[in-house]
């Protein structure tokens, strides 16, 4: 578990110091996920205890959300004053990128399997 | 106790890390009890909760955030190690990611830019400013990254924090509603949609409501994580200069 966890730290340290030393706008995390990704696609068997202990930390990933969520309240004026174009882009968006990108996939995808499919009643 | 000692220990209290971290957990832990009396309901989001609760709290107390967040860094922290991990659950898609590749790695460029595209252009025609603007731009993409995303751009990453957050259950709760009226009913484009415009809270949601849904879902989002990290800092920098 200790070595699993010290593992992905060291993934986001490495992650960190490329994206520190190449100035890339890339977050470090990021490279430290695209670092593990390749290590298990090389390893393919990947260790019980990592997948555990990745597994733990994404079990309750909303939690980890709750601190800088909490920072809504050092941004009341901001949203006061921009409150439309924030709730429009928040809605409008989200559901166009949604409907484009579900119905882009349901016609390039290979056909549905009976089961891959929602149907009528369900 | 009077008024003045329950201040006085209110004051004591707020200035210990160890403060800020219990609220954070028991307020979360309150908001997932309610999310699933609720039958898991999307609207009950367990984050939203949470967030409201501590934040009446700070302002009935008078709590300034910065001394809040030094207990509720240790939870912030984690939001770190828990990006990495996402290569867990992607790699598990490896055998469907092999299947569909290109059209995969297709399908999430075009999400993606749809998503900080159509978000940025309507944001601006509807007046926001240029902060406001840059903060809502990776608004699709999990906190952790999106915040990281719009530091660069020159956004503001608390407000990105809650713009991600609402898109997550805006996606959550409207978004099967509206793919059922525009007649979407292929399960693997459905969750893969989800996973793109609106990441892990999406993701939960697709799970819930189908298998192959859900595992569509997670490797999307896994991948846009990527496509957008990659893409917008760079065209942002590209465009705007």
């Amino acid at each position: 578990m200790i070595a699993a966890f010290a593992l992905i730290l060291v993934c986001q340290l490495f992650g960190e110091v490329v994206s520190e030393l190449f100035e890339l706008p890339v977050p470090g995390p990021v490279i430290g996920l695209v670092l593990l990704f390749v290590g298990l696609l090389i390893k393919r068997k990947p260790p019980k205890v990592l997948t555990d202990a990745a597994d733990n930390l994404l079990m309750h990933f909303s939690l980890l959300f709750v601190p800088a969520g909490v920072g809504v309240v050092t941004q009341i004026d901001r949203l006061k004053g921009d409150w439309l174009p924030i709730a429009a882009a928040l809605i409008v968006s989200t559901l166009l990128t949604m409907v484009l990108t579900a119905f882009l996939m349901s016609k390039l995808l290979p056909r549905a399997k009976p089961g891959e499919r929602l149907e009528d009643g369900q | 106790m009077s008024e003045t000692d329950i201040t006085q220990l209110w004051v004591y209290l707020s200035a210990k890390p160890l403060t800020g971290l219990t609220i954070t957990l028991v307020a979360y832990a309150i908001g997932f009890w309610l999310y699933q009396k609720s039958d898991r309901n999307p609207i009950c989001n367990p984050v939203v909760i949470a967030i409201a609760l501590i934040a009446l709290l700070l302002k009935v107390t008078g709590t300034p955030y910065a001394t809040y967040f030094e207990g509720a860094q240790f939870v912030h922290f984690l939001l770190g190690p828990a990006t990495v991990a996402l290569a867990v659950p992607l790699f598990r898609q490896t055998e469907t990611l092999k299947r569909a590749l290109p059209v995969i790695a297709f399908g999430v460029l075009f999400g993606s830019l749809v998503a900080s595209a159509s978000t940025v252009i309507l944001a601006w025609a509807l007046g926001a400013s240029p902060e406001t603007l840059a903060s809502l731009a990776p608004k699709s993409v999990t906190t952790p990254v999106a915040m990281g995303i719009a530091e660069n751009i020159g956004g503001v990453p608390a407000l990105t924090a809650v713009c991600v957050i609402a898109t997550g259950i805006v996606g959550a709760t409207l978004g099967p509603m509206v793919m059922n009226m525009a007649r979407l009913k292929d399960w693997r484009a459905r969750g893969f949609a989800m996973g793109v415009a609106s990441h892990g809270i999406g993701t939960a949601r697709a799970f819930q409501v189908n298998e192959t849904a859900g595992a569509f879902s997670g490797l999307a989002m896994g991948l846009n994580t990527l496509a957008t990290a990659l893409t917008i800092p760079f065209l942002w920098h590209w465009i705007f200069g």
